[in-house]
Protein backbone atom coordinates (compact mmCIF):
# COMPACT_ATOMS: atom_id res chain seq x y z
CA UNK A 1 0.00 0.00 0.00
CA UNK A 2 3.14 2.42 0.75
CA UNK A 3 4.65 1.28 -2.14
CA UNK A 4 1.11 2.12 -4.40
CA UNK A 5 1.26 5.55 -2.67
CA UNK A 6 4.84 6.40 -3.59
CA UNK A 7 4.08 5.22 -7.21
CA UNK A 8 1.44 7.85 -7.02
CA UNK A 9 3.39 10.63 -5.76
CA UNK A 10 6.42 9.66 -7.89
CA UNK A 11 4.09 9.99 -10.84
CA UNK A 12 2.50 12.96 -9.42
CA UNK A 13 6.21 14.87 -8.90
CA UNK A 14 7.11 14.01 -12.24
CA UNK A 15 3.55 15.12 -13.81
CA UNK A 16 3.36 18.06 -12.40
CA UNK A 17 7.02 19.51 -13.73
CA UNK A 18 6.07 18.34 -17.08
CA UNK A 19 2.52 20.10 -17.06
CA UNK A 20 5.36 22.96 -16.03
CA UNK A 21 6.76 22.65 -19.53
CA UNK A 22 3.55 22.71 -21.12
CA UNK A 23 2.10 25.91 -19.06
CA UNK A 24 5.29 27.58 -20.14
CA UNK A 25 3.75 27.26 -23.92
CA UNK A 26 0.76 28.72 -22.67
CA UNK A 27 2.08 31.25 -20.35
CA UNK A 28 4.18 32.73 -23.25
CA UNK A 29 0.79 32.88 -25.22
CA UNK A 30 -1.11 35.14 -22.90
CA UNK A 31 1.96 37.49 -21.72
CA UNK A 32 2.36 38.47 -25.38
CA UNK A 33 -1.43 39.13 -25.66
CA UNK A 34 -1.68 41.03 -22.76
CA UNK A 35 1.50 43.21 -23.32
CA UNK A 36 0.43 43.83 -26.81
CA UNK A 37 -3.50 44.41 -26.44
CA UNK A 38 -3.08 48.38 -26.27
CA UNK A 39 -1.97 48.21 -29.96
CA UNK A 40 -4.23 45.44 -30.81
CA UNK A 41 -7.16 47.86 -29.73
CA UNK A 42 -6.00 50.88 -31.34
CA UNK A 43 -5.33 49.69 -34.57
CA UNK A 44 -7.16 46.19 -34.95
CA UNK A 45 -7.19 44.38 -38.67
CA UNK A 46 -5.70 47.75 -40.04
CA UNK A 47 -1.73 47.10 -37.86
CA UNK A 48 -1.50 44.59 -40.51
CA UNK A 49 -2.77 46.22 -43.81
CA UNK A 50 -0.73 50.07 -43.78
CA UNK A 51 2.48 50.38 -44.06
CA UNK A 52 3.16 53.72 -41.82
CA UNK A 53 5.42 52.73 -39.00
CA UNK A 54 6.17 56.32 -37.68
CA UNK A 55 6.48 56.16 -34.04
CA UNK A 56 6.24 59.82 -32.93
CA UNK A 57 3.46 59.99 -34.55
CA UNK A 58 2.29 57.12 -33.15
CA UNK A 59 1.04 55.22 -35.70
CA UNK A 60 1.77 52.13 -36.55
CA UNK A 61 1.45 49.45 -39.43
CA UNK A 62 3.63 46.30 -39.90
CA UNK A 63 2.78 45.82 -43.42
CA UNK A 64 6.21 45.97 -44.40
CA UNK A 65 7.50 43.29 -42.01
CA UNK A 66 5.36 40.79 -42.87
CA UNK A 67 6.24 41.59 -46.78
CA UNK A 68 9.66 41.39 -45.64
CA UNK A 69 9.65 38.39 -43.81
CA UNK A 70 7.49 36.54 -46.16
CA UNK A 71 9.77 37.26 -49.17
CA UNK A 72 12.80 36.37 -47.64
CA UNK A 73 11.71 33.36 -45.89
CA UNK A 74 9.89 32.12 -49.07
CA UNK A 75 12.94 33.09 -51.28
CA UNK A 76 15.18 30.79 -48.72
CA UNK A 77 12.90 28.00 -49.08
CA UNK A 78 13.01 28.58 -53.14
CA UNK A 79 16.98 27.64 -52.88
CA UNK A 80 17.24 25.71 -49.74
CA UNK A 81 14.70 22.51 -50.25
CA UNK A 82 16.08 21.38 -53.39
CA UNK A 83 19.49 21.45 -52.06
CA UNK A 84 17.99 19.59 -48.46
CA UNK A 85 16.60 17.77 -50.42
CA UNK A 86 19.24 16.39 -52.56
CA UNK A 87 21.80 15.98 -49.23
CA UNK A 88 18.94 13.93 -47.46
CA UNK A 89 18.45 11.28 -50.64
CA UNK A 90 22.39 11.44 -50.67
CA UNK A 91 23.41 10.71 -47.31
CA UNK A 92 20.20 8.14 -46.52
CA UNK A 93 20.27 6.04 -49.91
CA UNK A 94 23.01 6.85 -51.90
CA UNK A 95 26.38 7.55 -50.21
CA UNK A 96 28.52 4.66 -49.01
CA UNK A 97 28.19 3.23 -45.58
CA UNK A 98 31.59 5.07 -44.02
CA UNK A 99 30.42 8.32 -45.87
CA UNK A 100 27.62 9.08 -43.88
CA UNK A 101 28.43 9.61 -40.47
CA UNK A 102 31.00 12.70 -41.68
CA UNK A 103 28.29 14.20 -43.62
CA UNK A 104 26.09 13.80 -41.12
CA UNK A 105 28.23 15.51 -38.78
CA UNK A 106 29.14 18.51 -41.34
CA UNK A 107 25.38 19.08 -42.12
CA UNK A 108 24.60 18.95 -38.25
CA UNK A 109 28.00 21.23 -37.71
CA UNK A 110 25.83 24.04 -40.16
CA UNK A 111 23.04 23.82 -38.20
CA UNK A 112 25.11 24.64 -34.78
CA UNK A 113 26.99 27.61 -35.76
CA UNK A 114 25.11 30.50 -33.83
CA UNK A 115 23.21 32.58 -35.82
CA UNK A 116 25.71 36.01 -34.70
CA UNK A 117 28.34 34.12 -36.37
CA UNK A 118 26.46 33.67 -39.65
CA UNK A 119 25.33 37.30 -39.93
CA UNK A 120 29.52 38.37 -39.11
CA UNK A 121 29.94 36.85 -42.04
CA UNK A 122 27.03 37.77 -44.10
CA UNK A 123 28.28 41.54 -43.23
CA UNK A 124 31.74 41.14 -43.90
CA UNK A 125 31.67 38.32 -46.97
CA UNK A 126 28.14 37.17 -48.45
CA UNK A 127 27.45 41.31 -48.48
CA UNK A 128 30.18 42.11 -50.76
CA UNK A 129 30.25 39.41 -53.37
CA UNK A 130 26.34 40.60 -53.31
CA UNK A 131 26.88 44.25 -54.22
CA UNK A 132 29.70 42.58 -56.35
CA UNK A 133 27.22 39.96 -58.22
CA UNK A 134 24.62 43.29 -58.98
CA UNK A 135 27.17 45.28 -60.37
CA UNK A 136 27.22 42.69 -62.69
CA UNK A 137 23.30 42.49 -63.72
CA UNK A 138 23.33 43.24 -67.20
CA UNK A 139 22.15 46.75 -68.03
CA UNK A 140 19.16 45.73 -69.97
CA UNK A 141 17.77 43.37 -66.32
CA UNK A 142 18.06 45.94 -64.68
CA UNK A 143 14.80 47.98 -65.45
CA UNK A 144 12.93 44.96 -64.25
CA UNK A 145 11.59 45.25 -61.10
CA UNK A 146 13.25 42.50 -59.39
CA UNK A 147 16.86 43.71 -60.13
CA UNK A 148 15.93 47.51 -59.57
CA UNK A 149 17.70 49.82 -57.27
CA UNK A 150 21.31 50.60 -56.44
CA UNK A 151 24.15 48.03 -55.82
CA UNK A 152 24.03 48.65 -51.68
CA UNK A 153 24.73 44.56 -50.93
CA UNK A 154 22.71 45.16 -47.75
CA UNK A 155 18.97 43.50 -48.92
CA UNK A 156 16.91 41.00 -49.77
CA UNK A 157 18.87 38.63 -51.59
CA UNK A 158 22.07 38.47 -49.15
CA UNK A 159 19.11 37.84 -46.40
CA UNK A 160 17.70 34.92 -48.36
CA UNK A 161 20.93 33.38 -49.22
CA UNK A 162 22.00 33.59 -45.43
CA UNK A 163 18.76 32.15 -44.54
CA UNK A 164 18.74 29.24 -46.97
CA UNK A 165 21.89 28.56 -45.44
CA UNK A 166 20.74 28.29 -42.54
CA UNK A 167 17.48 26.30 -43.24
CA UNK A 168 19.50 23.57 -45.05
CA UNK A 169 20.81 21.26 -42.33
CA UNK A 170 16.99 21.51 -40.57
CA UNK A 171 14.87 20.12 -43.60
CA UNK A 172 17.84 17.90 -44.62
CA UNK A 173 17.64 16.09 -41.00
CA UNK A 174 14.26 16.12 -40.89
CA UNK A 175 13.63 14.34 -44.34
CA UNK A 176 16.90 12.09 -43.41
CA UNK A 177 14.93 10.50 -40.65
CA UNK A 178 11.31 10.77 -42.92
CA UNK A 179 13.10 8.90 -45.69
CA UNK A 180 14.45 6.56 -42.74
CA UNK A 181 11.19 5.53 -42.19
CA UNK A 182 10.08 4.75 -45.65
CA UNK A 183 9.94 0.38 -45.96
CA UNK A 184 12.67 -1.02 -47.93
CA UNK A 185 9.74 -3.13 -49.18
CA UNK A 186 9.29 0.04 -51.24
CA UNK A 187 12.43 -0.24 -52.69
CA UNK A 188 13.24 -3.39 -53.06
CA UNK A 189 9.46 -3.46 -55.02
CA UNK A 190 10.86 -0.99 -57.44
CA UNK A 191 14.30 -2.30 -58.13
CA UNK A 192 12.27 -6.02 -59.00
CA UNK A 193 10.53 -4.42 -61.40
CA UNK A 194 13.33 -3.16 -63.20
CA UNK A 195 13.54 -0.03 -61.98
CA UNK A 196 16.79 2.57 -61.91
CA UNK A 197 17.84 3.99 -59.06
CA UNK A 198 16.18 6.81 -59.76
CA UNK A 199 12.85 5.66 -60.49
CA UNK A 200 13.08 3.79 -57.32
CA UNK A 201 14.28 6.53 -55.18
CA UNK A 202 11.05 8.37 -56.80
CA UNK A 203 8.67 5.94 -55.57
CA UNK A 204 10.46 5.89 -52.12
CA UNK A 205 9.44 9.86 -52.09
CA UNK A 206 6.22 9.42 -52.84
CA UNK A 207 5.86 7.05 -50.55
CA UNK A 208 6.73 9.97 -48.02
CA UNK A 209 5.78 12.83 -49.35
CA UNK A 210 3.80 14.48 -46.81
CA UNK A 211 7.01 13.43 -44.25
CA UNK A 212 8.74 15.45 -46.89
CA UNK A 213 6.25 18.16 -46.63
CA UNK A 214 6.20 18.14 -43.11
CA UNK A 215 10.48 18.59 -43.35
CA UNK A 216 9.60 21.25 -45.36
CA UNK A 217 7.18 23.61 -43.52
CA UNK A 218 9.67 22.90 -40.64
CA UNK A 219 12.39 24.54 -42.14
CA UNK A 220 9.99 27.66 -43.31
CA UNK A 221 9.28 27.90 -39.56
CA UNK A 222 12.46 28.38 -38.72
CA UNK A 223 13.20 31.03 -41.59
CA UNK A 224 10.22 32.77 -40.52
CA UNK A 225 11.59 33.52 -37.05
CA UNK A 226 15.33 34.00 -37.34
CA UNK A 227 16.13 36.82 -36.35
CA UNK A 228 20.52 37.77 -35.83
CA UNK A 229 21.69 36.92 -39.51
CA UNK A 230 19.06 38.84 -41.12
CA UNK A 231 18.74 41.59 -38.80
CA UNK A 232 22.32 42.49 -39.96
CA UNK A 233 22.31 41.64 -43.76
CA UNK A 234 19.08 43.12 -44.46
CA UNK A 235 19.14 46.24 -44.84
CA UNK A 236 16.11 47.39 -42.10
CA UNK A 237 14.26 49.15 -44.37
CA UNK A 238 10.97 49.19 -43.90
CA UNK A 239 8.94 49.24 -47.52
CA UNK A 240 7.67 46.41 -49.48
CA UNK A 241 9.34 46.00 -52.91
CA UNK A 242 9.37 43.19 -55.16
CA UNK A 243 13.57 44.05 -55.98
CA UNK A 244 15.61 41.58 -54.99
CA UNK A 245 18.61 43.75 -53.83
CA UNK A 246 16.02 46.24 -52.02
CA UNK A 247 16.92 46.68 -47.85
CA UNK A 248 14.08 45.46 -46.56
CA UNK A 249 12.56 44.65 -42.67
CA UNK A 250 11.55 41.62 -41.11
CA UNK A 251 9.04 41.11 -38.16
CA UNK A 252 11.86 39.81 -36.16
CA UNK A 253 14.29 42.13 -37.37
CA UNK A 254 12.11 45.24 -36.42
CA UNK A 255 11.72 43.84 -33.05
CA UNK A 256 15.52 43.27 -32.73
CA UNK A 257 16.44 46.67 -33.36
CA UNK A 258 13.78 48.79 -32.18
CA UNK A 259 12.80 46.87 -28.55
CA UNK A 260 15.13 48.90 -26.45
CA UNK A 261 14.36 52.31 -27.97
CA UNK A 262 10.24 51.84 -27.68
CA UNK A 263 9.86 54.33 -25.25
CA UNK A 264 6.35 54.69 -24.82
CA UNK A 265 3.62 52.30 -24.29
CA UNK A 266 1.87 52.18 -27.53
CA UNK A 267 4.88 51.82 -29.22
CA UNK A 268 6.04 49.06 -27.14
CA UNK A 269 2.82 47.68 -27.66
CA UNK A 270 2.78 47.20 -31.17
CA UNK A 271 6.10 45.83 -31.33
CA UNK A 272 5.26 42.99 -29.04
CA UNK A 273 1.92 42.36 -31.29
CA UNK A 274 4.31 41.69 -33.95
CA UNK A 275 6.12 38.96 -31.84
CA UNK A 276 2.66 37.74 -31.16
CA UNK A 277 2.11 37.31 -34.87
CA UNK A 278 5.71 35.65 -35.34
CA UNK A 279 4.58 33.23 -32.40
CA UNK A 280 0.94 32.24 -33.54
CA UNK A 281 2.39 31.75 -37.17
CA UNK A 282 5.31 29.48 -36.02
CA UNK A 283 2.35 27.50 -33.83
CA UNK A 284 0.57 26.70 -36.59
CA UNK A 285 3.16 26.06 -38.99
CA UNK A 286 5.11 24.19 -36.43
CA UNK A 287 1.79 22.23 -35.51
CA UNK A 288 0.71 21.28 -39.54
CA UNK A 289 3.86 19.78 -39.82
CA UNK A 290 4.64 18.01 -36.87
CA UNK A 291 0.95 16.67 -37.81
CA UNK A 292 2.30 15.51 -41.29
CA UNK A 293 5.10 13.90 -40.62
CA UNK A 294 3.22 12.27 -37.48
CA UNK A 295 0.55 10.74 -39.77
CA UNK A 296 3.65 9.87 -42.24
CA UNK A 297 5.17 7.60 -39.54
CA UNK A 298 1.62 6.02 -38.70
CA UNK A 299 1.24 5.22 -41.93
CA UNK A 300 4.32 3.26 -42.37
CA UNK A 301 3.82 1.49 -38.61
CA UNK A 302 0.59 0.39 -40.78
CA UNK A 303 2.26 -1.08 -43.25
CA UNK A 304 4.77 -2.26 -41.57
CA UNK A 305 2.62 -3.81 -39.53
CA UNK A 306 0.78 -5.45 -42.53
CA UNK A 307 3.50 -6.49 -44.17
CA UNK A 308 4.57 -8.58 -40.94
CA UNK A 309 1.55 -9.95 -40.80
CA UNK A 310 1.69 -11.30 -44.36
CA UNK A 311 5.31 -12.34 -43.71
CA UNK A 312 3.32 -14.73 -41.37
CA UNK A 313 0.78 -15.80 -43.60
CA UNK A 314 3.34 -17.33 -45.96
CA UNK A 315 5.29 -19.02 -43.47
CA UNK B 1 18.96 6.18 -77.87
CA UNK B 2 16.44 3.56 -76.47
CA UNK B 3 14.40 4.22 -73.67
CA UNK B 4 16.32 2.31 -71.39
CA UNK B 5 19.73 4.25 -72.14
CA UNK B 6 17.59 7.45 -71.12
CA UNK B 7 15.85 5.95 -68.12
CA UNK B 8 20.04 5.34 -67.05
CA UNK B 9 20.71 8.37 -68.04
CA UNK B 10 18.16 10.53 -66.05
CA UNK B 11 18.81 8.13 -63.43
CA UNK B 12 22.82 9.33 -63.20
CA UNK B 13 22.18 12.59 -63.71
CA UNK B 14 20.04 12.45 -60.86
CA UNK B 15 22.32 10.74 -58.47
CA UNK B 16 25.04 13.57 -59.77
CA UNK B 17 22.56 16.28 -58.79
CA UNK B 18 22.45 14.90 -55.29
CA UNK B 19 25.68 14.75 -54.58
CA UNK B 20 26.15 17.95 -56.41
CA UNK B 21 23.74 19.36 -53.59
CA UNK B 22 25.92 17.76 -50.71
CA UNK B 23 28.97 20.12 -52.23
CA UNK B 24 27.40 23.17 -52.52
CA UNK B 25 26.20 23.06 -49.08
CA UNK B 26 29.53 22.24 -47.61
CA UNK B 27 31.19 25.28 -49.81
CA UNK B 28 29.61 28.01 -47.25
CA UNK B 29 30.17 26.03 -44.23
CA UNK B 30 34.54 25.89 -45.48
CA UNK B 31 33.86 29.30 -46.39
CA UNK B 32 32.20 30.26 -42.50
CA UNK B 33 34.91 28.04 -41.02
CA UNK B 34 38.14 29.58 -42.98
CA UNK B 35 36.83 33.35 -42.43
CA UNK B 36 36.36 33.03 -38.52
CA UNK B 37 39.16 31.11 -38.20
CA UNK B 38 41.79 32.90 -40.55
CA UNK B 39 39.87 36.62 -39.10
CA UNK B 40 39.85 35.52 -35.59
CA UNK B 41 43.07 34.23 -35.30
CA UNK B 42 44.69 37.97 -36.05
CA UNK B 43 43.01 39.34 -32.72
CA UNK B 44 42.76 36.11 -30.27
CA UNK B 45 45.47 36.94 -27.61
CA UNK B 46 45.77 36.43 -24.19
CA UNK B 47 44.81 39.50 -23.58
CA UNK B 48 41.17 39.02 -24.77
CA UNK B 49 40.03 36.64 -22.19
CA UNK B 50 41.51 38.62 -19.45
CA UNK B 51 41.07 42.33 -19.95
CA UNK B 52 37.95 44.62 -20.58
CA UNK B 53 36.94 45.89 -24.02
CA UNK B 54 39.09 49.50 -24.91
CA UNK B 55 37.15 52.53 -25.68
CA UNK B 56 37.17 53.15 -29.24
CA UNK B 57 40.48 54.22 -30.73
CA UNK B 58 42.55 51.81 -29.06
CA UNK B 59 43.23 49.03 -30.08
CA UNK B 60 43.38 45.58 -28.12
CA UNK B 61 41.08 44.83 -25.26
CA UNK B 62 39.17 41.71 -24.08
CA UNK B 63 36.15 40.60 -23.45
CA UNK B 64 36.62 39.58 -19.92
CA UNK B 65 33.02 40.75 -18.82
CA UNK B 66 31.57 39.20 -21.72
CA UNK B 67 32.98 35.88 -21.13
CA UNK B 68 31.99 36.01 -17.54
CA UNK B 69 28.59 37.18 -18.78
CA UNK B 70 28.06 34.38 -20.94
CA UNK B 71 29.56 31.81 -18.30
CA UNK B 72 26.72 33.61 -15.61
CA UNK B 73 23.97 33.52 -18.07
CA UNK B 74 24.34 29.66 -19.58
CA UNK B 75 25.08 28.83 -15.70
CA UNK B 76 21.31 30.17 -15.08
CA UNK B 77 19.85 28.99 -17.81
CA UNK B 78 20.90 25.23 -16.72
CA UNK B 79 20.16 26.06 -13.08
CA UNK B 80 16.13 26.44 -14.70
CA UNK B 81 16.57 23.66 -17.34
CA UNK B 82 17.76 21.24 -16.17
CA UNK B 83 15.71 20.50 -13.06
CA UNK B 84 12.29 21.09 -15.33
CA UNK B 85 13.88 18.94 -18.81
CA UNK B 86 14.83 16.13 -16.98
CA UNK B 87 12.22 15.41 -14.79
CA UNK B 88 9.78 16.07 -17.77
CA UNK B 89 11.93 13.54 -19.90
CA UNK B 90 11.55 11.10 -17.14
CA UNK B 91 7.36 11.38 -17.37
CA UNK B 92 7.47 11.79 -20.96
CA UNK B 93 9.47 8.37 -20.99
CA UNK B 94 7.79 6.82 -17.59
CA UNK B 95 3.89 6.98 -18.82
CA UNK B 96 4.68 8.01 -22.51
CA UNK B 97 0.69 6.68 -23.31
CA UNK B 98 -1.06 8.98 -20.70
CA UNK B 99 -2.32 12.46 -22.03
CA UNK B 100 -0.09 14.98 -20.54
CA UNK B 101 2.04 12.93 -21.83
CA UNK B 102 1.07 13.93 -25.83
CA UNK B 103 0.35 17.57 -24.58
CA UNK B 104 3.71 17.87 -23.08
CA UNK B 105 5.49 16.43 -26.34
CA UNK B 106 3.44 18.52 -28.55
CA UNK B 107 4.23 21.55 -26.31
CA UNK B 108 8.04 20.61 -26.10
CA UNK B 109 8.21 20.57 -30.08
CA UNK B 110 6.27 23.69 -30.18
CA UNK B 111 7.96 25.42 -27.81
CA UNK B 112 11.31 24.26 -29.74
CA UNK B 113 10.30 26.12 -32.83
CA UNK B 114 8.98 29.05 -31.20
CA UNK B 115 11.82 31.94 -32.38
CA UNK B 116 15.00 32.74 -30.07
CA UNK B 117 13.75 36.61 -30.90
CA UNK B 118 9.97 36.11 -28.92
CA UNK B 119 11.18 34.13 -25.86
CA UNK B 120 13.26 37.07 -25.55
CA UNK B 121 10.03 39.22 -25.74
CA UNK B 122 8.51 36.48 -23.06
CA UNK B 123 10.83 36.92 -20.87
CA UNK B 124 11.24 40.78 -20.94
CA UNK B 125 7.43 40.63 -19.90
CA UNK B 126 7.70 38.81 -17.24
CA UNK B 127 11.46 39.78 -15.89
CA UNK B 128 12.39 43.21 -17.31
CA UNK B 129 8.85 44.89 -17.52
CA UNK B 130 7.50 44.49 -13.78
CA UNK B 131 11.22 45.85 -12.09
CA UNK B 132 12.20 48.35 -14.89
CA UNK B 133 15.67 47.36 -15.18
CA UNK B 134 17.47 44.95 -17.44
CA UNK B 135 19.04 41.80 -15.52
CA UNK B 136 21.35 38.42 -15.74
CA UNK B 137 18.24 36.85 -14.36
CA UNK B 138 16.29 37.96 -16.91
CA UNK B 139 18.74 36.84 -19.51
CA UNK B 140 19.02 33.38 -17.64
CA UNK B 141 15.54 33.07 -17.75
CA UNK B 142 14.95 33.48 -21.61
CA UNK B 143 17.82 30.78 -22.21
CA UNK B 144 17.02 28.55 -20.00
CA UNK B 145 13.10 28.33 -21.18
CA UNK B 146 14.83 27.92 -24.77
CA UNK B 147 16.45 24.77 -23.06
CA UNK B 148 13.93 23.17 -21.61
CA UNK B 149 12.64 21.50 -24.75
CA UNK B 150 16.14 20.24 -25.76
CA UNK B 151 16.84 18.57 -22.59
CA UNK B 152 13.18 17.27 -22.31
CA UNK B 153 13.60 15.41 -25.63
CA UNK B 154 17.15 14.34 -25.06
CA UNK B 155 16.90 13.02 -21.83
CA UNK B 156 13.18 11.22 -23.43
CA UNK B 157 15.28 9.26 -25.88
CA UNK B 158 17.67 8.32 -24.09
CA UNK B 159 15.74 6.36 -20.90
CA UNK B 160 13.38 4.93 -23.96
CA UNK B 161 17.00 2.97 -24.87
CA UNK B 162 17.44 1.77 -21.69
CA UNK B 163 16.56 -2.14 -22.08
CA UNK B 164 13.14 -2.65 -20.45
CA UNK B 165 14.61 -5.91 -18.79
CA UNK B 166 16.18 -3.66 -16.32
CA UNK B 167 13.20 -1.69 -15.08
CA UNK B 168 11.53 -5.36 -14.78
CA UNK B 169 14.20 -6.14 -12.51
CA UNK B 170 14.23 -3.61 -10.10
CA UNK B 171 10.10 -3.61 -10.06
CA UNK B 172 10.73 -7.88 -9.69
CA UNK B 173 13.00 -6.77 -6.64
CA UNK B 174 10.65 -4.47 -5.01
CA UNK B 175 11.52 -1.39 -6.00
CA UNK B 176 8.75 1.23 -6.29
CA UNK B 177 8.45 3.44 -9.33
CA UNK B 178 10.82 6.43 -8.49
CA UNK B 179 13.39 4.23 -6.89
CA UNK B 180 13.70 2.19 -9.85
CA UNK B 181 14.22 5.43 -12.14
CA UNK B 182 16.60 6.62 -9.26
CA UNK B 183 19.04 3.66 -8.83
CA UNK B 184 18.59 2.13 -11.71
CA UNK B 185 17.07 3.62 -15.11
CA UNK B 186 18.88 7.02 -14.56
CA UNK B 187 22.35 6.14 -13.93
CA UNK B 188 21.82 3.96 -16.93
CA UNK B 189 21.19 6.88 -19.31
CA UNK B 190 23.32 9.23 -17.48
CA UNK B 191 26.93 9.76 -19.35
CA UNK B 192 23.80 10.16 -22.76
CA UNK B 193 21.55 13.08 -20.64
CA UNK B 194 24.66 14.52 -19.52
CA UNK B 195 26.29 14.58 -23.18
CA UNK B 196 22.93 16.26 -24.26
CA UNK B 197 23.17 19.23 -21.23
CA UNK B 198 26.25 20.21 -22.42
CA UNK B 199 25.39 20.38 -26.37
CA UNK B 200 22.12 22.30 -25.09
CA UNK B 201 24.24 24.48 -23.29
CA UNK B 202 26.81 25.05 -26.17
CA UNK B 203 23.51 25.43 -28.43
CA UNK B 204 22.25 28.99 -26.05
CA UNK B 205 25.43 29.93 -25.44
CA UNK B 206 25.57 30.78 -28.94
CA UNK B 207 21.69 32.77 -28.63
CA UNK B 208 21.89 36.65 -29.08
CA UNK B 209 18.48 37.70 -29.44
CA UNK B 210 16.95 36.53 -26.21
CA UNK B 211 19.36 38.38 -24.89
CA UNK B 212 18.99 42.08 -26.19
CA UNK B 213 16.72 43.52 -24.02
CA UNK B 214 16.69 40.89 -21.54
CA UNK B 215 20.34 41.11 -20.23
CA UNK B 216 21.39 43.53 -22.33
CA UNK B 217 24.88 44.73 -22.13
CA UNK B 218 26.80 46.36 -20.26
CA UNK B 219 30.60 48.08 -20.35
CA UNK B 220 31.94 46.92 -16.93
CA UNK B 221 32.44 44.44 -15.70
CA UNK B 222 29.43 42.79 -13.45
CA UNK B 223 28.79 39.58 -11.59
CA UNK B 224 25.31 40.95 -10.57
CA UNK B 225 22.01 39.21 -10.66
CA UNK B 226 20.36 42.00 -10.98
CA UNK B 227 22.20 44.31 -13.30
CA UNK B 228 22.89 44.23 -17.13
CA UNK B 229 25.66 41.89 -18.09
CA UNK B 230 27.53 41.88 -21.27
CA UNK B 231 27.56 38.51 -23.38
CA UNK B 232 30.05 37.71 -25.98
CA UNK B 233 27.15 37.30 -28.56
CA UNK B 234 25.49 40.56 -27.55
CA UNK B 235 29.17 41.99 -27.79
CA UNK B 236 30.26 40.37 -31.24
CA UNK B 237 26.77 42.13 -32.64
CA UNK B 238 27.84 45.50 -31.29
CA UNK B 239 31.11 45.25 -32.58
CA UNK B 240 29.81 43.82 -36.06
CA UNK B 241 27.81 46.83 -36.72
CA UNK B 242 29.62 49.13 -35.62
CA UNK B 243 31.92 51.48 -38.29
CA UNK B 244 35.66 50.88 -36.60
CA UNK B 245 38.14 48.44 -37.28
CA UNK B 246 39.04 47.69 -33.79
CA UNK B 247 35.98 46.66 -33.00
CA UNK B 248 35.19 44.49 -36.48
CA UNK B 249 38.91 42.33 -35.47
CA UNK B 250 37.06 41.88 -31.86
CA UNK B 251 34.09 40.94 -33.20
CA UNK B 252 35.98 38.01 -35.43
CA UNK B 253 37.73 37.02 -32.10
CA UNK B 254 34.32 36.50 -30.57
CA UNK B 255 33.05 34.33 -32.80
CA UNK B 256 36.41 32.30 -33.45
CA UNK B 257 35.57 31.56 -29.35
CA UNK B 258 31.84 30.89 -30.03
CA UNK B 259 32.36 28.19 -33.14
CA UNK B 260 34.96 26.71 -30.91
CA UNK B 261 32.84 26.04 -27.72
CA UNK B 262 30.09 24.36 -29.92
CA UNK B 263 32.46 22.54 -32.23
CA UNK B 264 34.33 21.66 -29.28
CA UNK B 265 31.15 20.35 -27.65
CA UNK B 266 29.52 18.80 -30.89
CA UNK B 267 33.22 16.69 -31.56
CA UNK B 268 33.21 15.93 -27.28
CA UNK B 269 29.54 14.61 -27.12
CA UNK B 270 30.72 12.63 -30.71
CA UNK B 271 33.65 10.82 -28.66
CA UNK B 272 31.22 10.35 -25.40
CA UNK B 273 28.39 9.04 -27.62
CA UNK B 274 30.65 6.60 -29.55
CA UNK B 275 32.05 5.08 -26.12
CA UNK B 276 28.89 4.67 -25.21
CA UNK B 277 27.61 2.76 -28.14
CA UNK B 278 30.75 0.77 -27.91
CA UNK B 279 30.19 -0.23 -24.92
CA UNK B 280 26.57 -1.39 -25.17
CA UNK B 281 27.39 -3.32 -28.38
CA UNK B 282 30.08 -5.59 -26.02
Amino acid sequence: MAARSQDLGFRLTTGAFAAALALIVLGVGVELVRQSWLSVEAFGFDFWRTSTWDPVAGDFGALPFIWGTLYSSVLALVIATPIALGIAIFISELCPAWLRTPLVFLTELLAAIPSIVYGLWGIFVLVPAVRTLQMHVPESLRALPIFSGPPLGVGMLSAALILAIMVVPFTSSVAREVLKAVPDAQREGAYALGATRFEAIRAALYFARTGIVGAVMLGFGRALGETMAVTMVIGNNPQVSASLFAPQYTMAAVIANEFTEAADELYLNALIEIGLVLFAITLIINGLSRLLIWSMARNTGASRARASAGEGVGA
Amino acid sequence: MNATAQRRLLSSLFVGACGFSVLVALVPLALIMFFVVSQGVQALNFDFFTSMPKPVGQAGGGMANAIVGTLMLSGLAALLAVPIGVISGVYLSEYPGTRLASVVRFASDTLNGVPSIVIGVFAYGLAVLPFKQFSTLAGGLALGIMMIPIVAKTTEELLLLVPGSMREGALALGATRGRAVRTVILPAALPGIVTGIVLALARIAGETAPLLFTSFNNRFFSTSLTQPISSITVQVYTYAISPYDDWHRQAWAGALVLITIVLGCSVLARLATARVSRLRTR
